[in-house]
């Protein structure tokens, strides 16, 4: 359980991170470290560089920008957590952190690390997937950016290239006054790996119609994956038709199996979640005033 | 590689390997064997202690990345040598521990819980400790420990009514 020798250096600023990941193919990334660190332990990973970009400015931060919260990728996951511009405006993301690992991991991992791992069945790529966030990258010709449908390959497998690095993560802002999120997750434990998570936000009209709805469910197949319920849009999010527009949308849902449940499981548990999420945004919307108090 | 750590106040020089975890540096170079080593890949929770007053596993943090923080081992709590903390007395009246490994973990999570929760609820106490495997007693006690904690250091930091008028002492 010791990690293998490597070299350590922590460069200055995100362009010397970028040259030096492009200059090293057996050079890793590491910030807070909290799936690194086990890879390494068990050698499941051999770096012969660790280029930690845990401090560097250009990636530290939280700020609102034309309909949208760009979060900085060395954000740790705690912090975010705390953050009162993400709880005012990318509420999905307020409600699914308190599920991502424990508190002494919350206060190490960060939210581009998560992203970056593309674990499928890890909440923040999810909520990425699910809103349809931009993931802003550094790379060695400056920066870029890619939507996250595009970033997420498979598992632990995104379209990152060599001497890229994650640099933010820009979660679109609803523009709606009444918004409600759910979030359900099944696991052996709290924090542990879900088997299945679903996420949805719904934004209400004052008379309770759904003016704009996301649903979006992790661990299922190889990514976290948005399901189009968008038919649920002009309703009143009444249960029959949420079941009918889920079950819809989950009938071509492509899931895996494996030691801890087959791909049958997985759809139906899906199905379910889905369900509940919604019911559960709808209800939290529903709660909500809505008198300018976002 | 040269690293200039602050452990528990004061501040220590290292020649380290960039591979030697936060844990072995404390243990092996510090000889602060109070952080204990379980897993060693971040399940366990044994060796929690606390950097900037969070609770992080020192398993998954490089001894080279751990500069400039403050960092608080559970030989850093007890206010005087032979003396206890109030949690860890807690512990001991409650009989929160058996065998002693998870323990300098869960009193270094609940520390840092009581340090921002005046009153913390059971589902407080369970999240925060969550991250911490107990394989003896089971965590009733161990909860029942940081309860007992925070209710004596609420009543203790909570200002008593001063007395304006002496107490009248009936005469016989």
């Amino acid at each position: 359980m010791k990690p293998a020798p490597f070299d350590y250096v922590r460069p200055d600023t995100l362009a010397e991170a970028c040259a030096l990941l492009a200059g090293d193919e057996d050079a890793r990334v590491i910030a807070g470290g909290q799936t690194l660190v086990p890879m390494l332990a068990m050698r499941l990973a051999r770096p012969a560089k660790l280029i930690d970009i845990l401090r560097l400015p250009e990636l530290a931060g939280i700020r609102e920008e034309n309909g949208a919260v760009v979060v900085g990728a060395a954000t740790r996951q705690a912090q975010a957590e705390r953050d009162p511009v993400i709880r005012a405006s990318v509420p999905m993301l307020a409600r699914v952190l308190p599920w991502v690992g424990h508190p002494p991991t919350r206060n190490r991992g960060t939210v581009g690390g998560s992203i970056a791992n593309a674990d499928p069945s890890a909440e923040i790529p999810l909520v990425a997937v699910t809103l349809g966030a931009e993931i802003l990258l550094a790379t060695p010709d400056g920066p870029a950016s890619m939507p996250s449908d595009d970033f997420f390959v498979g598992p632990m497998l995104t379209a990152i290239g060599q001497g890229e690095c994650v640099r933010a993560i820009r979660f679109p802002v609803w523009p709606h006054k009444r918004i409600g999120t759910g979030f359900f997750e099944i696991s052996a434990r709290k924090s542990d790996f879900a088997f299945v998570a679903a996420a949805a936000q719904v934004a209400l009209d004052e008379e309770g119609r759904c003016l704009d709805v996301a649903l979006g469910v992790g661990g299922v197949g190889d990514r976290p994956l948005r399901l189009d319920v968008s038919s649920l849009s002009g309703t009143r999010l009444d249960a029959a038709s949420i079941r009918e527009a889920v079950n819809a949308a989950s009938g071509e849902l492509d899931a895996m199996s494996d030691l801890h449940a087959s791909a049958a499981y997985r759809r139906r548990v899906a199905v379910t979640l889905g369900i509940r999420a919604l019911e559960a945004a709808r209800d939290n919307a529903a709660a909500n005033p809505g008198k300018g108090a976002r | 590689m040269k690293v200039d750590l602050r452990i528990n106040g004061v501040n220590r020089v290292a020649d380290v390997e960039p591979r030697k975890t936060l844990l072995d540096v404390l243990r092996e170079n510090f000889l602060l064997n109070g952080t204990h080593a379980g897993c060693e890949h971040g399940v366990c929770g044994a060796c929690t202690v606390l950097v900037d007053g969070e609770p992080v596993r020192s398993c998954l943090m490089f001894a080279v990345q751990a500069d400039g923080y403050e960092i608080t081992t559970i030989e850093g709590l007890a206010p005087a040598p032979g003396e206890l903390s109030v949690i860890q007395d807690a512990f001991c009246e409650t009989h929160g521990l058996q065998c002693g490994y998870c323990t300098p973990g869960m009193i270094l999570a609940a520390h840092a819980l009581l340090q921002n929760t005046l009153a913390p609820t059971r589902e407080d106490i369970a999240e925060a400790i969550s991250g911490n495997i107990c394989r003896c007693t089971g965590y009733g006690q161990i909860i029942e420990a940081v309860q007992f904690a925070a209710d004596r250091l609420r009543v203790a930091n909570t200002p008593r009514p001063i007395l304006t008028e002496k107490p009248v002492v009936e005469a016989k």
